[in-house]
């Protein structure tokens, strides 16, 4: 059954080592969820990106809150390497599975069908299965000497995104970001933010039910305007590329960092 | 010739190897590539379906982000377009990073889509602007796609030419080495030995890239430019000549 809560009563579902599937930016990131749950220090995390992240995997690494990091790509797009990231693997500070994005769509597929791993084409001869002891090469049991990549299911503890709307009856309303729902299938739970609330039942009309995801898979709704800010929204605004461009001239260094940290999470809920 | 001149140029360049492929796929953070499919599409040379991702207009999927790698392993898709930050004189590309992994010199940002695509799409482009002894080594730190598979793996595609600021290779997938197939007017033969950190073979005569005739430049900066404002407004905007100001 899905609920309306507050933002940190949603996010406090969230626990600590839980493994977290976040979107990739040009999805609905929760950033308003991810500040929350930098204050309330939720740390240990398994992110998974699905496939790929930015800012909002480089704030929880730069919180100190990421073991583990599983993702095809962590960067800030066009304004470069994703600083936190790259100190943090330097480092040794976060545990690196690198992966390929197809890899981590199929490996979620695989839990939405119950199944133990999905078999996928490609990425034999790389050093990305090279650096996978989790992912096996087998013989494909429908051909002669035809090796193929063996997946394991992920299997997400919760999915945390932002998206268009909730209805009344805690449905959601993805349209076709479709990645959202396989995410959120594959998880045991799902926490999202919404930018708008409609009042009725989006399963009372074919048109928004052929993009909505079910109230059966999801725990926990907040209410959450502009949740995806700094980070844009697709349809409803742009990023916020002064804000972005602030955080990657401070994330540079780790006080740098801490210093924009704390500013932000003072000013972001409160403005 | 200034930077918006070279970028139309390698836009123009790029869009001539699409000549002949009629679905294509344009990745992340590519805004010269994404501009030479839509070039190609309006020349008429081929391409009839091209798809952005992170547009929403120039994007039909309706399946999420594995859309693209499903279309792909289907042979849904023609022509797509890889970089990296290295690449190698065997097409081996690495976009991880650079020293012992995984704790090395460099970091990029990881290998994205390619340990798949390169296997899968027919004419893989490889694209990088930087050409030099840093960017072209003899042999990736890290392979993120390998250029080449043995006779058992399925591969139906793989890389077809790398084109860079400097020149355009072609690649032979049965030798697994590169040809130089011309050099662009403001490079040099020379130039190219110079900054290659990779072995490559040579025509007995090099030609000169071409360079777009007017009418190209024309569609480049009118309707190519308002295209591929919709995903790269920056570049449209400071890269991209304006051709109504002119």
């Amino acid at each position: 059954m899905t609920s309306s809560l507050s933002l940190s009563q949603a996010v406090s579902l969230i626990k600590p080592g839980m493994t977290l599937a976040i979107p990739p930016e040009y999805c609905g990131v929760a950033m308003a969820a991810t500040r929350e749950l930098i204050r309330q220090k939720t740390g240990k995390l398994h992110i998974v990106a699905v496939p790929q992240s930015g800012l909002q995997a480089d704030m929880l690494i730069g919180a100190g809150l990421v073991a583990t990091v599983e993702a095809a790509a962590i960067t800030m797009g066009e304004r470069g390497p994703a600083p936190r990231f790259v100190a943090a693997i330097k480092s040794g500070d976060i545990a690196m599975m690198d992966a390929t994005c197809p890899a981590i769509h199929a490996a979620l597929q695989a839990s939405e069908k119950g199944l133990p791993f999905l078999p996928l084409r490609g990425i034999l001869g790389t050093d990305v299965l090279a650096n996978r002891p989790d992912w096996r090469v087998i013989d494909n049991p429908f051909g002669s000497d035809d090796p193929i990549i063996a997946l394991p299911a992920i299997r997400p503890d919760v999915a945390l995104f932002h998206c268009e709307m909730a209805d009344t009856c805690g449905n959601l309303w993805i349209g076709r970001r479709r990645e959202l729902a396989t995410m959120a299938h594959a998880s045991a739970a799902t926490v999202a933010t919404v930018e708008q609330i409609h009042d009725g039942d989006f399963f009372a009309d074919e048109t928004l039910a052929a993009g909505a995801l079910p109230a059966a898979y999801v725990d926990a709704i907040a209410h959450v305007p502009h949740g995806t800010w700094p980070l844009a929204m697709p349809g409803f605004h742009d990023a916020d590329a002064t804000a972005l461009d602030a955080y990657c001239a401070a994330a540079v260094s780790s006080d740098g960092f801490a210093a924009w940290l704390s500013r932000h999470l003072s000013h972001a809920e409160a403005a | 010739m200034n930077e918006a001149c070279r970028t139309e140029f390698l836009i123009a360049t790029l869009a001539r190897l699409l000549t002949g492929s009629r679905r294509v796929a344009v990745g992340a953070q590519s805004p010269i590539p994404g501009s030479s499919a839509f070039l190609a599409q309006a020349l008429d040379l081929g391409p009839q379906q091209v798809t952005v991702l992170g547009s929403r207009r120039n994007n039909d999927f309706t399946e999420g982000g594995r859309e693209l790698f499903d279309r792909a392993a289907q042979g849904r898709v023609d022509a797509f377009f890889l970089g990296g930050g290295q690449i190698d004189g065997a097409a081996n590309i690495n976009l991880v990073g650079i020293g012992d992994y995984p704790q090395g010199k460099v970091r990029f940002p990881g290998s994205f889509g390619s340990s798949y695509l390169y296997f899968l799409i027919p004419k893989v482009i490889l694209f990088r602007e930087e050409h030099t002894p840093r960017t072209l080594v003899e042999t990736v730190d890290f392979i993120s796609a390998p250029g080449t598979s043995p006779a058992n793996i399925y591969r139906p595609g793989g890389p077809t030419a790398l084109v860079t600021g400097r020149c355009v290779f072609s690649f032979d997938r049965q030798q697994g080495r590169f040809t130089l197939a011309s050099v662009h007017p403001w490079s040099s033969l020379a130039e190219v030995r110079d900054q290659t950190g990779f072995t490559f073979d040579e025509p007995d005569l090099c030609p000169v890239t071409p360079a777009p005739d007017p009418a190209m430049l024309t569609i480049i900066r009118g309707p190519i430019r308002d295209r591929i404002a919709e995903t790269y407004p920056a570049f449209a905007r400071d890269v991209l000549k304006d051709d109504s100001s002119a």
